[in-house]
């Protein structure tokens, strides 16, 4: 496959981008996309050229490192992360626009690297539950309804990756923030925290500086571990409910 | 006393709700179900329009003596007119401050950008803001005459609307803004519902449907009286 690459590149957080054209010979159908850039990096390299930066690490779809928006989408055409998103959804001769995830929150560090760790404030500020240390309890000790289960684990597979902030047209990060706190709120072991990670987490969220949410279901379409849209109504019925009971 | 022991003071829930995103999106819903139920009856009143004059101008006088006799002439109305008011300007705060918000959040478009959110969806804002602007015709129109082409004449509505609606911008005005009000109900009912977190996966197409129904009723109705009089059937 032969590919013309537009790709968006940017000094430092404080320099201005722009497009770069690229052309990429050689590609095969079964590349991953990232292989596909490793591919326009190694040319680089050899023509001396700076590599194009982005961020990847498992390259499993699993860890939430890779963030590409791919010819307007996050992570591409296909739902799953850019690592897991072969050259074969593209036709030989394509040209394909690679953009970094775009958002206030989310500022670039180099070319289509973002610094997410407005990410990991949010999850500081109430992502965990207090559990005693020592050996692991027994697994019967606390039993869990089957549904509850499976809604906590349906939003525990958000892997953080961001392209719900990258895909929204206001930069909102509340179907991260709900997958996080719906994970939790419903488990018997984060009961202890159910008012005050809800209100923390949000709070959290909007000091980042992320947008409101505007139910576009972007962010839900572009998600690739297919976390639902209505879990945003069930994050905001969780807030709701903690302004009502929060012990002040 | 225990000393430190209670260090983290949340603030009060009204300035919790205000400083939250999430607490304004229920300000939003709140107020935006309020000015849909004022609609709904605002637009079973006005088809009483197709019984004759006299249904219809017994209707307002009514609406002016409801609640007697514990309430005095107009003051019912003007109790529902306050608390419109409140809502609107609850509303219209709330979406202003969110999208000043929103479109900071997203400073830097995308270079290959394309729309996919329904129409409803991407016109809310400027949807908005024609209602809003509607309003303030509407009542200048109708409710203080000032606007009004033609004699205004206070509680005699049926030939006040007819003459609004003889006249070319009467119906387009109106007309336009009954359909961006059925669009902006569309997205709105809907997303009121998943804010106040009514919306699950299970409700999703009930819901849906609800606003979809809400939206085509309230437009169908309210423009059936600018057609009505354009056809000759209201005269």
């Amino acid at each position: 496959m032969k590919l013309t690459l537009r790709v968006w590149r940017q000094q430092n957080s404080d320099a201005d981008g722009a497009m770069s054209t690229y052309e990429v010979d050689g590609i095969s159908a079964d590349m991953s996309f990232l292989e596909m850039l490793d591919t326009l990096n190694e040319e680089l390299i050899v023509k001396g050229e700076d590599p194009v930066a982005f961020d990847h690490d498992c390259r499993e779809g699993i860890c939430g490192a890779c963030s590409l928006v791919i010819n307007g989408d996050a992570h591409g055409p296909e739902r799953t992360t850019t690592c897991q998103l072969h050259m074969r959804s593209f036709e030989d001769g394509d040209t394909i626009d690679v953009e970094p995830w775009r958002a206030a929150a989310f500022p670039v560090i180099k070319d289509l690297v973002v610094d997410r760790s407005a990410f990991d404030r949010i999850i500081q500020s109430g992502g965990y539950i207090s559990a005693p240390t020592g050996s692991a309890p027994e697994a019967h000790a606390t039993p869990v309804p089957k549904p509850d289960a499976d809604f906590a684990f349906e939003h525990a597979e958000c892997i953080g990756c961001g392209a719900c902030v990258a895909a929204c047209p206001n930069g909102s990060a509340m179907l991260f923030t709900s997958a996080k706190v719906n994970h939790l709120n419903v488990l018997p072991q984060g009961a202890p925290e159910r008012e005050t990670r809800v209100l923390d987490m949000v709070t959290q969220m909007d000091a980042e500086g992320f947008g409101g949410c505007t139910l576009t279901g972007e962010c839900a379409t572009a998600c690739p571990k297919g976390i639902p849209l209505p879990s945003i109504a069930a994050m905001n019925k969780e807030w709701l409910r903690a302004t009502r009971k929060a012990r002040r | 006393m225990a000393l430190a022991t209670r260090t983290d003071r949340r603030p009060s829930l009204p300035r919790t709700v205000w400083d939250s995103t999430v607490g304004k999106k229920t300000v939003m819903a709140v107020s935006g179900l309020i000015m849909l139920l004022y609609l709904v009856a605002h637009m079973i009143g006005n088809l009483k329009i197709f019984f004759g004059p006299g249904d219809f101008n017994h209707y307002a006088h009514w609406l002016r003596t409801l609640g007697a006799p514990v309430m005095r002439w107009e003051w019912t109305l003007w109790v529902v007119r306050v608390g419109l008011v409140a809502a609107v300007v609850a509303h219209a705060v709330s979406a202003y401050q969110l999208s000043r918000r929103d479109i900071r959040a997203r400073p830097s478009k995308y270079v290959h950008n394309k729309p996919r959110a329904s129409y409803a969806t991407r016109t809310m804002r400027w949807g908005g803001i024609i209602l809003g602007l509607f309003i303030v015709w509407h009542i200048l129109d109708l409710t203080t005459g000032t606007v009004h082409p033609g004699g205004y004449e206070h509680l005699h509505p049926y030939q006040n609307v007819i003459d609004t609606f003889s006249t070319w911008y009467g119906n387009v005005i109106y007309i336009t803004a009954v359909v961006a009000l059925g669009f902006h109900v569309r997205h709105g009912f809907w997303s009121a519902a998943q804010t106040l977190g009514v919306g699950n996966a299970t409700r999703d197409r009930a819901l849906k449907t609800c606003a979809n129904g809400l939206a085509l009723l309230l437009t169908a109705g309210f423009a059936s009286v600018p057609i009505g009089v354009m056809t000759g059937v209201v005269s």
